[in-house]
């Protein structure tokens, strides 16, 4: 086993529950992330898994410290995060990035695709060669250049989720946080895109937190799995493990309510989970 | 007998003339489940909305017909076609949450068309709404009927429409992406539930969804579509025995599969895009040449 890039504790998070906040006064703190340990190994690609709900995105913004922990430590490279002011996070920033779900909102409408590629580069101190880094990056994902000179809502769907990607990698981060990155897109699409990130995560050797909710996706292209459920780890093991042997029910429960592309007249019938 | 419902040829451009639909024919049978699959821009919701009288102003149909077991929309006055869809049809709508109103509790949502449209008794309509609550296993109708939208759960918000879709008797129901919305475990409940419902009151439903693994569970009939363009039309067992058209095949090997995740998940041949785009060019050729 490599040794973990992130190496997490009795990891809690509360967040503020604003569905019960009172008219007046501070909302009540919800625990969304009940008690979490895992490792995650250089290298690797894990693929977080979980209903709606079961906090699985709230994982991935503490991990990339969006959000502070209320107990536990998140240790990175072997030291704590977990508690580090903005100023302190400041030089990992870039070591952290995110890919996120919808490129249409994570992308800004009022600037070509150089700028937001260009943007983050210069702000963690990457200026210099600016224009070849930013052909560099839309290389890597495999967009001709003169796409820098466009804006979003030229670009198809997939095309901006290339954009997402290059973004984040042309910092060169040592991890990338990817929260449901394809669930927006057409299979067609969405093949090509795990594609894509299955080869640049390899030939980069870059440590990814892939969030979803499809197994199928996830066996793909992840080592390992966590499954989650209400802000506790239900199971977590190799990928190969996982799927041939699931140890807990709700694992199972899971891959039985996927419907495959196949013909099975009795998948109907079987009961589903409640 | 005739079709519950029979799309023949039916074309529609947008304003500038590009063709949306491209002489899309099929036909729902009573009591059968047709799904229509594709990618987004395919045209599949926009044929649920044309089967309904919904379409957007900037759509206008240009040619074929819809029959509605066996009255040609096209020939009614429009109220007469509104009468008809209203009598005979419902739509299973893909977000529960935009679909209902959130300013009102759900119980006078599920009665109201019962009442406004076609004419029941409040008394006969509150009866049969709880009678259809009790068939999508709502345990606490009183609780729910009082509820507003928001303080239910995606899952349940999707029951009370299919409660509502039902509650009328329509011949032919519309489901429009009815569990992408939905967590897994969830959309196989409301997957389960739509096909009890469905056998056990004889309804036909046209059944739009973009995933292949949904289509395999739900429906015995298939048309596949591309670009407003119907490519390949089987049963859906045959379709998955023997795929004929490259596009098709392309779909089924892109479609993420646990089972089998290395011959899954792969990104859709260049040539396969290109025939395609070919064949559509053709396509809207020989209909220009045809329409002068």
């Amino acid at each position: 086993m490599a040794e973990p890039l992130f190496s997490v504790r009795g990891l809690k998070v509360a967040l503020p529950d604003m569905t019960r906040k009172p008219l007046i006064g501070r909302a009540p703190l919800a625990e969304i992330l009940k008690g979490l340990d895992f490792d995650l190994p250089k290298g690797s690609v894990t693929g977080i898994v979980g209903e709606s709900g079961s906090g699985k995105s709230t994982l991935g913004r503490a991990l990339v410290r969006l959000i502070e922990p209320s107990a536990g430590s998140i240790s990175f490279e072997g030291r704590d995060i977990g508690h580090l002011s903005e100023a302190g996070l400041r030089p990992l920033r870039r070591d952290l990035q995110m890919i996120f779900q919808d490129p249409m909102s994570s992308l800004n409408p009022r600037h070509t695709i150089f700028n937001i590629i260009a943007a983050p580069l210069r702000q963690n101190g990457l200026g210099d060669r600016l224009k070849e880094r930013v052909a560099e990056a839309l290389q890597r994902v495999g967009l001709p250049q003169n796409f820098a000179s466009r804006y979003r809502h030229e670009l198809s769907g997939g095309q901006r989720q290339r954009v997402g990607i290059a973004r984040a990698l042309a910092l060169a981060p040592k991890f990338v946080l990817a929260d449901e990155i394809v669930s927006g897109l057409d299979v067609s699409t969405q093949a090509q895109i795990l594609t894509l990130l299955e080869k640049l995560a390899a030939e980069m050797g870059l440590t990814v937190a892939f969030i979803s909710h499809d197994l199928s996706v996830i066996r793909r292209l992840c080592q390992q799995v966590i499954v989650m459920r209400e802000g506790r780890i239900v199971e977590a093991s190799a990928t190969d493990a996982l799927f041939q042997n699931p140890r807990e029910t709700y694992t199972r429960d899971l891959l039985a309510a996927i419907p495959l592309p196949e013909i099975d007249a009795g998948w109907l019938q079987a009961k589903a989970p409640t | 007998m005739s079709a519950c419902l029979d799309i023949r040829h039916l074309s529609a451009v947008l304003p500038n003339g590009q063709r949306v639909l491209r002489s899309v024919s099929l036909s729902v049978q009573p009591g059968e489940v047709r799904a229509l699959v594709g990618e987004s821009g395919a045209g599949k919701t926009m044929i649920g909305k044309a089967v309904l009288g919904v379409l957007p102003k900037s759509v206008r149909i240009v040619e074929g017909e819809m029959l509605i077991e066996g009255e040609d929309l096209g020939r009614l006055d429009a109220k007469a076609r509104r009468t008809l869809i209203g009598a005979r049809t419902a739509l299973i709508p893909q977000d529960p949450l935009t679909a209902l109103n959130p300013s009102r509790r759900i119980g006078s949502q599920m009665t109201d068309r019962l009442v406004r449209i076609l004419g029941w008794s409040g008394e006969r309509a509150d009866t049969r709404i709880r009678q259809l609550l009790d068939e999508v296993h709502i345990r606490d109708p009183e609780r729910v009927l009082k509820c507003y939208p928001h303080e239910l759960s995606g899952g349940m918000r999707q029951r009370v429409l299919i409660a509502a879709a039902f509650a009328a008797e329509p011949r032919l129901i519309v489901a429009d992406e009815p569990t992408t919305a939905l967590d897994v475990t969830v959309q196989k409940q409301i997957l389960r539930l739509i096909a009890q419902l469905q056998r056990d009151h004889g309804t036909a439903i046209l059944f739009v969804t973009h995933d292949l693994g949904v289509v395999a569970k739900i429906s015995q009939r298939v048309s596949v579509l591309y670009a407003g363009k119907v490519v390949e039309e089987a049963d859906t067992a045959d379709l998955f025995a023997d795929p004929k058209h490259p596009y098709t095949r392309a779909l089924m090997a892109a479609t993420p599969r646990y089972t089998d995740p290395l011959a899954s998940l792969k990104p859709v041949d260049e040539s396969v895009l290109a025939g395609l785009a070919a064949e559509i060019v053709a396509a809207d050729q020989a209909w220009r040449a045809s329409h002068g």
